[in-house]
């Protein structure tokens, strides 16, 4: 019995599968003109540098939902899928996943971003293969010239938008000039490709801080994760410096916090890059988190908004904020404004299968992002081209500590949202 | 006056790196274990620090009362119901099963905590110093780390030499297979082992996450210059890793003071020194 019911159920779903295949073998190439169009996304997820990629399952998420029903090209619709890899914060697994993108996945066009570690392999493994790749999220010269670049000659398949150290030392000196001191700069820099490049005696920090008039006591290049920073405090105090400045990771800047401390040394202004960026890292520091100021890429306040959603930033952030509970963080910004000039991009391509018309339609990008205009002129170099960057202080706002802009002679278009205090 | 701060600063920074390394050379001294995941585990300990310190608002010190014990129930039961397992003449199963729980916790705390830089904050203690001649200050809490250093390490070497429960841990360092034969359960005093390793590791967490910013990848970067330390000092021999942690914070201090690029590789160079002068370490633990 059982046997023949099995058989009348199959045949019955065989022959409703029958009926139906006509309808479907209709339906799907109206859906699906073209082909599937693949980004390769890299960003480090895990590792010490998760902190950056922590907005990642929510930008993807947005934009995924943006891109449910395909992109617009040339009057075809086109599916894509966005392919997502963790860089683990490591040069070597980061380069990894974008030959694997590349070559198995064979994407059309791959993104990254957050610090030299992922920009950078990844760059490099899309040049050498021959991808069209638009990175973010780390200082130009350490993308550029980490990579070995000749500003001569440039990059052929791989685009940057982001700040450099020129507009770094805009904003900190900006700041600083807001100030009466001494003018007396202790330097405290990394070695690693943020602290390189910005202690660079050419390009870096070094030239540029003599030209605007402040002298740098700059005790050379420190190990991260140092244990002890006594040496570089004693050279500070001896040469009587009130402002400190450089590159720390975060661990790294709570040692030197405590033992600046514990050594008397009390300098009136300190504003150091990537230490201070996200609100938990000052937040641990504590009441001495109050009145540390650092660079701003992006606030909530910034006068831009998103060309793929409508989004303002303060929209952005409290969609964020809404979504995972956690306070907004720079990075979220740059996140969305890669996918935004990735569809941008794709949108404007010419022929889609071909990666050089892809690479062109980045070279021609003129588009309002939600972290400022991004348009590829030549300047500073062929492949880069910078978002506006001012800086700002940790400063108490009913018990809580907020980033508030207190200059933007960089960058005008950016409100002030304060006035710069000495530290306590 | 510099450089005697400098090497007064060294000298604190070495108690620092024998207080990480104490716990290394504890284990491996009683059953020859190298425990890769050791930097993850003070990391872990920093976290329930954290969460002791959060949820019932007591002082960072005094969470010690709490995560000291509760790390060696960890340990305990670590050792019991995995490690005994792997260990055997081959060093290296042991090896990789402490590689792989490196990456468990690191990624586990990455999940529950996420990458967020934490720091625990013990207060005024925290940036309170005296001047001990002049122009050397010495700050209030690496002198109290320095001094828990000096206790511990002082307090296990009494443990080892001076109790039973030390004389069951020699007997089965020496040879496990004739203190079983006397009686001895060797799985219960590797299990012991490890839960006064990892009752190290937890005052070892605890000062790490007063001291600086932890996040759940940092063990391992913290962790080098522990092992540094044990192998300059002997491998398994406690006063020796002081003595070697100190060498180390000395080195890079002296290192640190000619040029700041210099810190790591002096202690690294002193480390290579001593490894191609005596291998064996400047205090190899007495055999038999």
């Amino acid at each position: 019995m059982s046997d023949k019911t099995f058989s009348r159920r199959t045949a019955l779903q065989g022959g409703a599968s029958l009926i139906a295949a006509p309808a479907i073998l209709r339906v799907i190439p109206a859906h699906a003109q073209g082909k599937t169009i693949k980004i390769g996304h890299v960003s480090p997820r895990t590792g010490p540098l998760a902190a950056f990629g922590e907005a990642d399952p929510f930008i993807l998420e947005q934009i995924n939902k943006l891109l449910a029903n395909g992109i617009q090209n040339g009057g075809k619709t086109y599916k894509v899928e966005i392919i997502s890899k963790d860089s683990q914060s490591n040069t070597a697994r980061a380069s990894e996943v974008a030959s694997e993108l590349i070559l198995r996945d064979k994407v059309d066009l791959i993104v990254a971003a957050s610090t030299p570690d992922t920009t950078n392999p990844v760059a490099d493994q899309a040049e050498v293969n021959e991808v069209p790749c638009i990175t973010t999220d780390c200082p130009w010269q350490a993308y550029f010239f980490g990579r070995k670049g000749d500003p001569k000659k440039g990059f052929n398949w791989t685009y940057h938008f982001f700040w450099g150290a020129e507009d770094l030392l805009a904003a900190f000196t900006a700041l600083w000039d807001s100030m009466p001191t001494n003018k007396v700069v202790g330097g405290m820099f990394s070695n690693d490709a943020d602290g390189n490049a910005f202690a660079d005696p050419v390009m870096g920090f070094p030239p540029a801080l003599a030209k605007a008039g402040y002298k740098l006591v700059n005790p050379s290049l420190y190990q991260p994760l140092s244990n002890d920073f006594t040496a570089q405090i004693s050279a500070f105090k001896a040469a009587n410096v009130e402002i400190v400045t450089g590159v720390f990771i975060p661990p790294d800047f709570a040692t030197f916090w405590s033992q600046a401390a514990q050594q008397g040394f009390k300098p009136k202004i300190v504003t150091v890059a990537k230490a201070l960026l996200f609100p938990s890292a000052v937040a641990a520091l504590g009441d001495r988190g109050e009145g540390l100021t650092s660079e701003i890429w992006w606030t909530p306040t910034h006068p831009f908004k998103s060309g793929l959603t409508g989004q303002t930033p303060k929209q952005l952030t409290d969609a964020y904020t809404a979504a995972t509970g956690r306070p907004w963080t720079q990075p979220i910004g740059f996140k969305h404004a890669l996918f935004e000039v990735a569809i941008d991009v794709l949108k404007r391509t010419k022929k889609l299968d071909d990666p050089a018309s892809i690479r062109d339609a980045i070279a021609a990008t003129n588009y309002q992002s939600i972290v400022g205009p991004v348009q590829w002129t030549g300047q500073p170099v062929k492949n880069v081209t910078k978002t506006p960057l001012v800086a700002g202080q940790w400063q108490k706002k009913d018990g809580k500590l907020d980033l508030v802009v207190t200059t933007n002679k960089p960058a005008p278009q950016i409100p002030v949202g304060g006035t710069l205090k000495p530290l306590a | 006056m510099q450089w005697v701060n400098a090497i007064v600063q060294g000298v604190l920074i070495g108690g620092l790196y024998a207080l990480f390394a104490a716990g290394l050379s504890l284990i491996f001294g009683v059953m020859r274990l190298v425990n890769i995941a050791h930097g993850d585990l003070i990391v872990l300990a920093s976290y329930l620090a954290l969460v002791v310190v959060t949820t019932l608002g007591l002082d960072p010190l005094t969470s010690l009362v709490i995560v000291v014990p509760a790390m060696a129930v960890i340990g305990y039961a670590l050792q019991r119901l995995i490690l005994n397992r792997t260990l055997g003449d081959d060093l290296l199963p042991p090896l990789l099963v402490t590689f792989g729980l490196s990456v468990i916790i690191q990624n586990g705390l990455l999940e529950w905590f996420t990458a967020d830089s934490r720091k625990l904050t013990a207060g005024a203690i925290e940036v309170q110093a005296f001047q001990a001649l002049p122009g050397v200050w010495i700050g209030l809490l690496p002198l109290l780390q320095f001094a828990v250093t000096i206790a511990i390490i002082g307090g296990l070497q009494l443990l080892f030499y001076r109790t039973a429960f030390g004389r069951a841990f020699r007997a089965t360092s020496d040879d496990p297979s004739v203190a079983q034969l006397m009686g001895l359960d060797t799985r219960h005093v590797f299990a012991l082992a490890m839960a006064l390793s990892l009752a190290v590791v937890a005052v070892a967490g605890v000062f790490l996450a007063v001291r600086a910013n932890f996040d759940p990848a940092i063990g391992p970067a913290r962790l080098i210059y522990g092992f540094e330390a044990v192998i300059i000092g002997g491998l398994g021999s406690l006063w020796g890793t002081l003595a070697g942690g100190i060498i180390l914070g000395v080195a890079q201090a002296i290192g640190a003071q000619i040029d700041p690029g210099w810190q790591v590789l002096a202690g690294h160079l002193v480390f290579i020194a001593i490894l191609a002068v005596r291998p064996q370490g400047l205090f190899p633990k007495v055999q038999g």
